[in-house]
């Protein structure tokens, strides 16, 4: 297998989690979005310890999937906060910083 | 006071600014300030003359005052000496080469006139505080008196022909200023005008013949160089002809000549004191003093001494015809007294013309004193007599009985312009008649002795309507006050005297000694001595005047000779309309003249200035539109705009930057992050 | 190796397009479902790569516990699940364009720099896998590292009960 198809597709799915953060309006989507990046990282970290025959992607990416459960627990957090108080989940809404 | 003559010029002027700023409040309304400052003119005029009379004599040979005593009566032998004029002059103006100055030349001439100017403006002074007791403009009335005198002293002392210039002017404007003194009356506004208009032409001449003069003589306008220039006939003959007809021309419209003389009868509309002031005894002499003055220039131009006919004599003599018959036809006697002015005049004139310049200046002299006598009896027959009216036929008559001081200076102011001995005219016409026949101007001598014919008889006709027959008047004719009846006997006084100081009949002829001039002066002038048989015929002639005007009318004889002879009457009509000179002046000359002129200034006026001035206004209110519409509205207040939207749009755009939305940051973060990163790339 | 390679294609076709669905999808509860697509897959594409360890805790810990999350999220918040309101927003374009862009130069990038590359899968790589062996690296060499991870799942923990609770 060549290492660049693991990479183009790690690269794939990290542009769509981009357009996902930017384009979705919803609070959990952009944080599903956010996972789909996450998710292309480890691919990518996998893909190169496997190319290195090296352990330390492998455990780079064990923590990552740690701390991505972490980030989403604060961040549905966060929008139930919003929700609470904006009555939508929208994220147009939360415009308070507008200048 | 020969050095120090410019204070005789210098007291009136002041008295006329003392009298214009603080007249109006002095008890006596300013004519104290007015007669105080002549009167003080008059003694050092006085002195001057004293002065120059020791001068004379102590330049002779027979010399001194000493001598004067016992030598009255001495031949004037003394005549080769000769003696200059005191002058001074400071210099004005000076512009390469050509200086203007202003100045005083004492000379014989000049000490005459300085004495019959203060003389006869003193007493009209005096006379004229009974005389214009009351009226309206008292005050202004002596400030003008007080100009006119000392404009006519500075002409009269004037060494340059400049300064003659300013005199000359300055007495014109004062003569329209007192003719019309009464300006309310058209009539009288009228006559100012006429006057001034009248001799402005002739300062046309004058002014050309200052100029030729100037420059003939080798640009200097210095009376004596200009004499002297002529006398030696620089720069041919003809240039002085020119410049001496120049001058005739000034002359004959200041002194009344024939063509234009016009004006002279219609400025008796002036007061009685005015009259006789100025167009007896003063400004209307302003012509004969330039004439005399400049007498070279005139000697030579005319060739005087040539005889037969010149200009100057010619017009001088018709002036004495016509003025006299005109004197005929009037019945207002201050136009009888004015067309005998004109005649008079003439004789001057004539007399230059032939010749007799002592005569003619002697003559000047002695008719000052009694014209202006006649003048003054005049004006106080109408102030006390006929309810000031001037008309003899309808308002005088039977005077004598009433009015006595008044007549009997009347009368001799008459004979003396009669000219019949011992009075004054007699001496003085005589001389001019006399060289005329000895010059060979045997026509004018003629002329001479025709003229006085005229004069007698006229002057006869205006006693008798004035004095005799019934009073045909209203109210109480009486004497005069003593301001007025006192000029008249000092006048009747000087009336008879004046006559001797150049009395030829006894070989006195101090006058000709002590003023003629020999510095710059033609030294071939002809004096002829007296002759009995000459004197008899002017005598006679005179006589035969008098006698033919008491056969018409004490006796009646050829009364009516008017309505039966149409010859007669048409005669008479055409001295009545004053030989329609004044409808060909009027209604051809000035009205062809000034109609088409008129008319064209008019045209240009309308068509031409205004259409610049409007169309400059168009102009000015197209471009003030499109500078408001297009550079103001679209260019200025564009750009003033465009700065505003431009803000306002680029606002609008960076609004957007901080739309508060975390996803546009993200974004633009992102997107930062490409470029980023392919920046990296593709440098490195 | 042919086999391998297949088995990639066809998971990698799939995890792309369930990836579109997950941000194109406008139903919020389909996004979730997608999302569990992508995430299985990866999965599998451990296991292609003989990192069976962190296979199965990607399975465990994301799509056991936080697809779960999620799906909580979605029903707490009410989020619209019949799918009538518009899901996205206004800068969709931007945000292609923007993807698009970064796509283009991690592609690029990638090409230049690996061009070439290839993993080879054997024994040796399979030892590297092996529970055994993460767990031993883990807990000798990286063992700070986990304790701090602990620590952040805690403070996460005690973070998110405290944000989201109602007082």
């Amino acid at each position: 297998m060549q290492l660049n198809q693991f990479l183009l597709l790690s690269a794939f799915l990290f542009c769509t989690g981009v357009y996902g953060v930017l384009a979705r309006r919803n609070g959990v989507l952009v944080l599903m979005s956010v996972e789909l990046m996450l998710n292309a990282v480890n691919i990518n970290l996998v893909a190169f310890s496997a190319f290195n025959h090296g352990v330390s992607g492998q455990v780079f990416a064990l923590f990552v999937i740690t701390i991505a459960a972490a980030e989403v627990g604060v961040g549905l957090a966060i929008v139930l906060l919003i929700y609470r108080n904006l009555r939508s989940p929208d994220l147009d809404q939360v415009d308070q910083l507008k200048g | 006071m020969l050095d120090y003559a410019w204070i005789i010029v210098f007291l009136p002027a002041l008295s006329f600014v003392v009298i214009l700023l603080f007249g109006k409040k002095l008890p006596r309304h300013g004519s104290e300030i007015g007669i105080a400052a002549v009167g003080a003119s008059f003694v050092l005029a006085c002195i001057a003359v004293v002065q120059w009379i020791s001068r004379v004599e102590n330049a002779s040979e027979s010399g001194g005052f000493k001598a004067l005593g016992k030598g009255f009566l001495a031949k004037a032998g003394a005549h080769e000496v000769v003696v200059k004029p005191v002058v001074h002059s400071v210099t004005w103006w000076q512009n390469g080469g050509m200086k203007i100055g202003a100045g005083t030349q004492i000379d014989g001439l000049a000490v005459v006139l300085l004495l019959v100017v203060t003389l006869v403006s003193l007493l009209v002074h005096i006379y004229s505080t009974a005389y214009m007791h009351g009226d309206r403009r008292f005050t202004y009335f002596f400030a003008a008196l007080s100009l006119f005198t000392a404009s006519m002293l500075l002409l009269v002392v004037a060494d340059n022909t400049l300064q003659l210039l300013v005199g000359w002017e300055l007495v014109g404007l004062c003569s329209f200023m007192l003719i019309g003194h009464w300006w309310e009356e058209g009539v009288n506004s009228d006559a100012a005008l006429k006057a001034f208009f009248t001799t402005r032409t002739g300062d046309i001449g004058l002014m050309i013949g200052v100029i030729v003069t100037f420059f003939a003589a080798g640009q200097t306008f210095n009376i004596v160089s200009i004499n002297e220039a002529a006398l030696a006939g620089n720069g041919g003959h003809a240039i002085w002809l020119g410049a001496a007809v120049c001058l005739l021309v000034g002359i004959i419209g200041k002194s009344g000549q024939f063509p234009l003389h016009t004006w002279l009868p219609d400025a008796m509309a002036g007061p009685t004191p005015v009259s006789a002031l100025i167009h007896a005894a003063t400004m209307v002499v302003a012509g004969v003093y330039l004439g005399a003055r400049m007498y070279g220039v005139f000697w030579q131009g005319f060739s005087i001494h040539a005889g037969g006919v010149n200009a100057m004599a010619l017009i001088g003599g018709v002036t004495i015809i016509i003025g006299a018959l005109l004197a005929f036809v009037q019945d207002d006697i201050k136009k009888v007294l004015a067309y005998s002015t004109i005649s008079q005049l003439g004789y001057m004139v004539m007399g230059l013309g032939v010749g007799a310049w002592t005569a003619a200046v002697f003559h000047l002299f002695t008719h000052a004193f009694f014209k202006a006598l006649l003048f003054l009896a005049a004006g106080s027959i109408s102030h006390s007599g006929s309810h000031h009216s001037f008309d003899m036929k309808r308002d005088m008559g039977g005077l004598r009985k009433y009015m006595p001081i008044t007549f009997a200076t009347f009368m001799i102011g008459s004979a003396a312009l009669a000219g019949l001995p011992p009075f004054a005219g007699f001496f003085s016409k005589d001389e001019i008649i006399a060289t005329a026949g000895h010059s060979g101007y045997t026509t004018f001598l003629y002329i001479g002795l025709v003229g006085a014919f005229l004069t007698a008889a006229y002057m006869t006709r205006a006693v008798y309507y004035t004095f005799f027959g019934e009073f045909r008047g209203h109210g109480e004719p009486h004497e005069s006050p003593p301001a007025i009846t006192i000029p008249l006997v000092v006048l009747a006084v000087m009336s008879v005297l004046t006559g001797w100081l150049n009395a030829t009949v006894i070989h006195v002829e101090k006058f000709q000694q002590w003023f003629e001039p020999r510095f710059a002066f033609p030294t071939d002038v002809v004096h002829p001595s007296f002759e009995w048989g000459m004197a008899g015929i002017a005598v006679l002639v005179a006589l035969a005047g008098v006698g033919v005007a008491y056969e018409y009318y004490w006796r009646g004889v050829g009364h009516g000779a008017t309505e039966r002879n149409p010859l007669a009457r048409a005669g008479y009509t055409f001295l009545l309309n004053k030989y329609y000179l004044d409808d060909l002046y009027e209604r051809v000359i000035v009205a062809g003249i000034k109609g088409p002129i008129a008319r064209a200034a008019y045209w240009t006026n309308q068509n031409v200035i205004d259409a610049v001035v409007n169309g400059v206004g168009k102009g000015a209110v197209v471009v003030g539109r499109f500078t408001y519409d297009v550079i103001d509205q679209q260019v200025v207040d564009g750009a003033v705009n465009g700065v505003a939207e431009a803000s306002g749009e680029t606002g609008g755009l960076l609004r957007y930057m901080q739309s508060g939305r975390v996803q546009w940051y993200a974004a633009i973060l992102f997107m930062a992050v490409a470029v980023l990163s392919l920046a990296l790339i593709v440098f490195s | 190796m042919v086999a391998e390679n297949v088995a990639f294609w066809i998971i990698a076709v799939a995890m792309a397009a369930a990836a579109i669905g997950v941000v194109r999808s406008q139903n919020v509860v389909h996004a979730a479902l997608y999302l569990v697509v992508v995430l299985a897959g990866a999965a599998a594409q451990y296991i292609l790569l003989a990192a069976e360890f962190v296979a199965w805790v990607q399975v465990l810990v994301y799509i056991g516990a936080i697809v779960i999350l999620f799906l909580f999220g979605i029903m707490l918040t009410r989020a619209p699940m019949r799918g009538d309101t518009e899901l996205d927003n206004d800068q969709r374009w931007v945000a292609a364009v923007t993807a698009l862009f970064l796509l283009g130069v991690l592609v690029f990038l990638l090409v230049d720099a690996f061009g070439d590359r290839s993993i080879k899968v054997d024994n040796s790589l399979r030892a590297v896998g092996l529970s055994q062996n993460v767990a031993d690296s883990i807990f000798r060499t990286y063992v700070m590292p986990f304790e701090i991870v602990s620590m952040l799942l805690l403070a996460a923990l005690v973070g998110a009960v405290a944000i989201a609770r109602r007082d």
